[in-house]
């Protein structure tokens, strides 16, 4: 199983930005998406992200993987804000939120997750003055990358079980299997991290 | 290390029953296994020896710390390898999982990628170094789990059931690769072929220590415990 938001190995020009300057494009990218009006602007927005990809060299199926859970979402907005607001504003709506879907997965897909963590690392060093520690906001961060394969193949796990038993699609006997696995989870990678020194 | 344990017993909160009762030896050989039915007390019996649990009763003292008030000294000389390497692989790339032990040690990024690079090499993994952890097969994972605890060269090594999970190849690997190493090893397992080599196996029955001898008596005694012929 593959899953969007993961490094992948690359010498491309965007692999070898550093980590603090993409982070910065993504914060500006966010922060600029509201002036965004036209569907000019969101198709040059959108035209500039996909180039990031093709110079990165990531195919196209982890664009379409990184837009696959959002796929719904897109689907419900960009019809209620068509009905609403028209086609030109909604393809606006929606363009934005793709371009910056696929910004962000751009760039965790080019920096290494501990490159990521180091920045957010530095970047919390104040939180040192309320007696945080900025590592283990690091720590958090990395983890929560991980526990997403994790959860996505627990989810699996209950899928299949639910059909081998031939049960219907049921939210309540899906919710609490997965739940119940994701906490064990939790306790297991707690308990690996203190085996390897981070109980403190 | 000596491990010495001293008149342990352990119950887990809101429970009834002890799952480790009255349970008192002294460790100190290279190799030492742990068999016994499931529910018999290995696994907490393992946990105690890094700190990981507890015990409610008695004292665990590993080259005499006591694992109740040195857990964090005990834990960089106690490698831990679970059964399940997802539950312990905790970084999202191979390389980074590797490099997670030795982030504390105050090592320049250079070091660490220098001792990580060695690392996966010698275990066969470089050429995923940059791989997602879970695309890796069962094998690879624990191959990855063991090269991740070994890099911060502990003194003993506990392993819980490291090759329940893995097929009859990647068991031997796992086998072949723990005999190959300098650590004193304490190995929770149910495969009583990988017992041949060890100095010492400890059999468990009902939370309690039944039987202590070299590995041919401790697995025909334990054979006979479960009514299995040999």
């Amino acid at each position: 199983m593959m899953h969007a938001s993961l490094y992948r190995p690359g010498n491309s020009v965007l692999h070898r930005l550093p980590a603090g300057l993409k982070l910065s494009v993504l914060l500006a990218a966010g922060g600029c998406s509201i002036l965004v009006r036209t569907p000019t602007q969101t198709t040059t927005a959108l035209g500039c992200v996909l180039l990031g990809y093709v110079v990165a060299r990531v195919p196209a199926r982890a664009v379409l993987q990184s837009l696959r859970p959002l796929l719904w979402v897109i689907l419900a907005l960009g019809l209620f804000q068509a009905l609403i607001m028209g086609w030109p504003r909604a393809f606006v709506i929606v363009g934005v939120i793709v371009a910056l879907v696929l910004l962000a997965n751009l760039v965790t897909l080019t920096t290494r997750t501990n490159d990521l963590v180091d920045v957010v690392v530095r970047l919390s060093r104040r939180v040192r003055l309320l007696g945080m520690r900025p590592e283990s906001i690091g720590l958090m961060l990395s983890l929560a990358i991980r526990a997403v394969p994790l959860v996505a193949e627990l989810a699996a796990r209950v899928r299949e079980a639910q059909q081998a038993r031939g049960h219907t699609i049921s939210p309540r006997a899906f919710a609490v299997p997965l739940i119940l696995g994701a906490l064990r989870r939790a306790d297991e990678i707690g308990d690996a991290l203190a085996a390897r020194g981070y109980d403190d | 290390m000596l491990i010495d344990i001293n008149d342990v017993s352990h119950r887990y909160p809101g429970r009834a029953k002890p799952v480790v009762d009255d349970l008192s030896v002294r460790l100190d050989e290279r190799r030492i296994a742990v068999i016994g039915a499931n529910g018999s007390g290995k696994s907490t019996f393992a946990r105690m020896l890094n700190g990981l649990v507890i015990p409610s009763v008695g004292s665990v003292k590993i080259d005499g710390l006591h694992t109740s008030r040195h857990g964090s000294q005990i834990r960089k000389k106690v490698g831990f390898c679970f059964t399940d390497p997802d539950s312990q692989i905790v970084m999202p790339t191979v390389a980074e999982d590797v490099a997670f032990g030795l982030r504390r040690r105050g090592w320049s990024k250079a070091e660490i990628a220098a001792r990580v690079h060695d690392q996966l090499s010698s275990y066969g993994l470089d050429r995923h170094a940059e791989h997602a952890a879970h695309l890796l097969s069962g094998g690879q994972k624990q191959l990855l789990a063991l090269a991740s605890i070994l890099v911060t060269e502990p003194e003993l090594l506990i392993m819980d059931e490291p090759t329940t999970l893995l097929d009859l190849r990647n068991t031997r690997m796992v086998a072949d690769l723990v005999s190959g190493l300098p650590q004193q090893v304490v190995m929770v397992t149910h495969d009583l072929d990988l017992l041949a080599d060890f100095d010492r196996v400890l059999v468990f029955e009902q939370t309690r220590l039944v039987h202590d001898g070299p590995p041919a008596e401790a697995v025909a005694f334990y054979r006979a415990l479960m009514g299995v012929d040999a």
